[in-house]
């Protein structure tokens, strides 16, 4: 009885919202004939547009890098600058 | 606060972490300042920085956040000192271009990295966090410290710019800013009149 009411209430929840979230948008329906008449207002806001996809790759691009060897040294360096007791360190 | 002293695996544990997240460091950092070689010495900075405050890092939450805000600071405190201006680097964009494109008309990433760096800086990080970085709002507004209703603003603001820019093929050259000024306040006007914000439900 609980969870078919809870259910029933959330997908009330959802529903109700993807449904305002359209109206929003259109106001009725949405059958506008702006596709052909003029593609570029960018009034699609569910659509992400073209460049959307490029922010991101060229964020994975660097992501993806191999890691510099200056990296390296660095991340090597960080316990040796902060332990001084010579456990297994190499001197340099 | 006492100065907690952390033992070796926690030591150990906090720089495996920090290594993993390097390479998002050095994106975010490249998004930010344009120039490969500005950017990895500010991740330098950050990492020393991280490594430095340690003792300030809560196991479990996550590393890329906290050390996206010294990155974050680093970078603000360097442009305060004017080290970087924005430079768009081109031989960065040319790497990146030669990526595979699976898309029929592929974007021009040269296009879209300068368009990007000429945002204003806030607008920048904010799409640069949520769009690329795939924080969450909340997210970005915590590493911004700022309110989530700003991130959104701002991300808003930012793609509106893009839109602009790249829909028009029009993209300044390197320190045309006068231009681009001029364009987001139209944008931003555009953005007014139409009402077009996520709380407006009338």
């Amino acid at each position: 009885m609980v969870s078919n009411v809870t259910s029933a209430e959330r997908d009330g929840t959802l529903s109700s919202r993807n449904m305002g979230l359209e109206k929003d948008k259109s106001g009725r329906e949405t059958r506008k004939p702006q596709s052909e008449s003029n593609p570029e207002r960018g009034e699609t806001a569910a659509s992400p547009p073209d460049w959307a996809d490029g922010l991101k790759q060229l964020y994975d691009a660097v992501v993806e890098e191999p890691l510099p060897d200056s990296f390296k040294d660095l991340l090597a360096q960080l316990d040796e600058q902060d332990e001084d007791s010579p456990s297994s360190s190499s001197n340099k | 606060m006492a100065e907690h002293v952390r033992t070796a695996r926690e030591k150990a544990a906090f720089k495996k972490e920090l290594t993993e997240v390097v390479p998002h460091l050095r994106a975010f950092a490249r998004g930010l300042c344009g120039r490969a070689d500005m950017a990895d010495d500010l991740v330098q900075e950050a990492l020393l920085k991280a490594w430095a405050a340690q003792a300030r890092f809560e196991p479990g939450t996550s590393m890329r956040a906290w050390t996206f805000v010294i990155l974050r600071n680093a970078y603000l405190t360097d442009m305060r000192r004017n080290r970087f201006r924005g430079e768009y680097d081109e031989s960065v964009a040319e790497r990146i271009l030669t990526a595979p494109a699976d898309q029929e008309e592929p974007i021009h990433l040269s296009d879209m990295h300068r368009a990007l760096l000429s945002l204003p800086t806030e607008r920048r990080e904010a799409l640069l966090l949520v769009g690329a970085g795939g924080f969450s709002y909340e997210e970005a507004a915590e590493i911004c410290g700022c309110a989530i209703g700003t991130i959104k603003s701002r991300v808003g603001r930012a793609r509106a710019a893009l839109n602009t820019m790249l829909d028009e093929g029009d993209i300044p050259k390197r320190s045309n800013e006068d231009g681009v000024a001029h364009r987001e306040i139209m944008s931003e006007l555009q953005q007014i009149t139409r009402g077009d914000r996520d709380e407006v439900s009338d």
